[in-house]
């Protein structure tokens, strides 16, 4: 059983590495490279339920009968592309704030948040 | 034997992540983390799948991350106590995960759920009714097209979310003075200049080598798109923002990735009005095959179109964003000066 | 012929292989960036090479071996070129080699007169 769950347990624990990094470190630049590390075990997950024992990748060749299972692969495409568009766009945001805040740690955002928060309160209240 | 192998690896590459306090060590390890993972896709034999990744993970996500952190700052502050509450959350949760896999078929098995239902239908019919032999490019591009088509939307969304979130209005006189900073950097790289002078060519015609072939190999829009957009980023990082924008115009860009999505849609139109479904090759020309592959040609070549500029679009715009900042703090640092 | 194809095609890989651990091996050992920086270029150039002409000798359809011809050809134009950048951009930032002291005043010297600063990043 263990040769034949490995894979699913690779990928559990590499799903649990990426969700620590996401939840436990305050940097946003790391907090994106965990959402990655994240989806990355996704698509291992799928890619390796559509592996056929004896296949071959789905091209159509003479001297082969069985292929692997083409629409995982379809599906992990779109993911993987769409996982870049999504990086992207932290990316951007992450510059933003960084221009706005002028750190990018979620610590020093929260409190100058906060900051703001007591100063508009007080400000309101005269 | 294999996949153990690179799956530890992986694991080893992701801890080595969660460790390091330096910015630039951690966007190198993402970039490790990509070419693992796509070794692995090629043992598993997802060829495609690997092809993309590779490109995308371990090409444009890495430049990205670099440029970023060029402007954010390179090292991470250490966190003043001690995340139990998070291994908790994440131990329990992996636990229950790996409780639930239990049931899984093993790997590897040519009886499971998943390959008796729809895959033998895509696999012993994709010859007859498509006729090319690349499986996963004719589910992706005919049997699935209007999935694919949300992705191209998705990308185009994301450069338009990209746009308007770095766009930087640009004044004559910036461009003076950021040109000079640059021409005086660029003289000096002579091996550099010369080798990709040689190099770009070459690059740009493996795109379209890349972009024709997917019908009968690896490839297809996509892994095109990127290559091409590399080929652009690295004129650009080579000979300066400036010279890139003179021979080849934002806007012209920006309309291309529009056309891409246009084309796609229309595809899918012309199809409705030659009495077919939406995205329905066969009425598209007289025999059903031809209508397929006209329809294929069609909408790969509309991915391929977007997703490379969009690609292009991304990084132009990261680096005008970088150029300006860096022209402020030059700025800030001449006005500390003066006073 | 064919165990002299499979002994020198076994060969090949194996060179290229342990010529790729020996980069590795010489990352970890060299004291300096510019010293571990010729042990990886030089290594892997070579090292991938040889595990392509390795691959070459195997294949029998010819389009296989133009293709295999031409990653080889590439690899070793953007490989030597790639550690050239990289020291490069260390030279220009600043990272002064770990020399002997009578080089080291002269490197010192030489950087200063270009304009860079040689203090450790």
């Amino acid at each position: 059983m263990l040769m034949g769950l490995f894979n699913n347990w690779i990928v559990v624990v590499l799903m649990m590495i990426g969700l620590y990094i996401m939840i436990a470190h305050g940097n946003l630049i790391k907090k994106i490279v965990g959402l990655t590390i994240f989806q990355t075990s996704v698509f291992i997950f799928y890619i390796s339920m559509a592996k056929v024992d004896g296949g071959t990748a789905p091209v159509l060749a003479d001297n082969f009968s069985q292929y692997a299972n083409p629409l995982p692969h379809v599906l992990i495409l779109t993911a993987i592309v769409v996982g870049i568009a999504t990086t992207a766009l932290a990316l951007s945001l992450v510059v933003r704030i960084k221009e706005a805040y002028g750190s990018i740690e979620e610590e020093e955002i929260q409190k100058q948040d906060n900051q703001i928060q007591s100063e508009q309160k007080i400000g309101g209240q005269m | 034997m294999n996949n153990i192998v690179l799956l530890t690896l992986l694991v080893v590459v992701a801890i080595a992540i969660i460790r390091m306090k330096d910015l630039f060590a951690v966007a190198m390890l993402s970039g490790i983390y990509g070419l693992l993972s796509a070794s692995f896709f090629v043992v598993m034999d997802a060829v495609d799948v690997a092809f993309t990744e590779a490109a995308v993970g371990a090409g444009i996500s890495t430049l990205l991350l670099l440029v970023v952190i060029s402007m954010t700052g390179r090292s991470e502050n250490s966190t003043r106590h001690k995340p139990l509450l998070a291994l908790l959350i994440v131990a329990i949760t992996g636990g229950l995960l790996i409780y639930g896999t239990l049931d899984m078929p093993y790997f590897g098995a040519a009886d499971a759920p998943i390959h008796s239902h729809v895959a033998p239908r895509y696999i012993n019919d994709s010859m007859q009714e498509i006729g090319i032999p690349n499986i996963v490019t004719s589910v992706l591009a005919s049997y699935r097209a209007f999935d694919t088509f949300g992705e191209v939307v998705v990308i185009f969304t994301a450069g338009i979310g990209v746009l308007a979130l770095l766009s930087v209005v640009r004044r004559p006189e910036d461009s003076d003075n950021i040109a000079s900073i640059n021409d005086s950097m660029h003289e000096q790289h002579l091996v550099i200049r010369i080798v990709t002078k040689m190099l770009i060519p070459f690059i740009l015609l493996f795109a379209l080598y890349v972009q024709f072939h997917g019908d009968y190999g690896p490839g297809g829009g996509f892994q095109a798109g990127v290559i091409f957009a590399s080929a652009i980023i690295l004129y650009v990082m080579l000979f300066g923002l400036n010279t890139a924008r003179k021979v080849i115009n934002q806007t012209f860009i920006q309309l291309i990735a529009a056309t891409g999505v246009l084309l796609y849609g229309c595809v899918g139109i012309a199809s409705l009005l030659n009495g077919g479904n939406f995205f329905d090759y066969n009425v598209l020309a007289n025999d059903p095959i031809a209508g397929q592959h006209f329809g294929i040609l069609l909408i790969e070549w509309g991915v391929g179109c977007t997703v490379a500029s969009v690609m292009i679009i991304i990084f132009f715009s990261f680096a005008a964003r970088r150029e300006v900042q860096q022209k402020n703090e030059n700025q800030h640092d001449k006005n500390q000066e003066l006073l | 012929m064919d165990i002299v194809i499979n002994i020198s095609s076994g060969l090949c890989l194996f060179t290229g292989s342990f010529l790729c651990i020996s980069g590795g091996i010489g990352i970890l050992r060299f004291p300096d960036f510019y010293t571990r920086m010729h042990a990886v270029g030089v290594t892997d150039t070579l090292g991938a090479g040889m595990i392509l002409i390795g691959l070459m000798m195997h294949s029998t359809d010819f389009l296989v071996l133009a293709k295999l011809v031409i990653i080889l050809l590439l690899t070793l134009l953007i490989s030597p070129t790639t550690s050239h950048v990289l020291a490069k951009a260390a030279l220009h930032n600043g990272l002064v080699p770990e020399l002997t002291p009578d080089a080291l005043d002269q490197t010192s010297l030489d950087l200063k007169k270009k304009g860079k600063t040689s203090s450790n990043p």
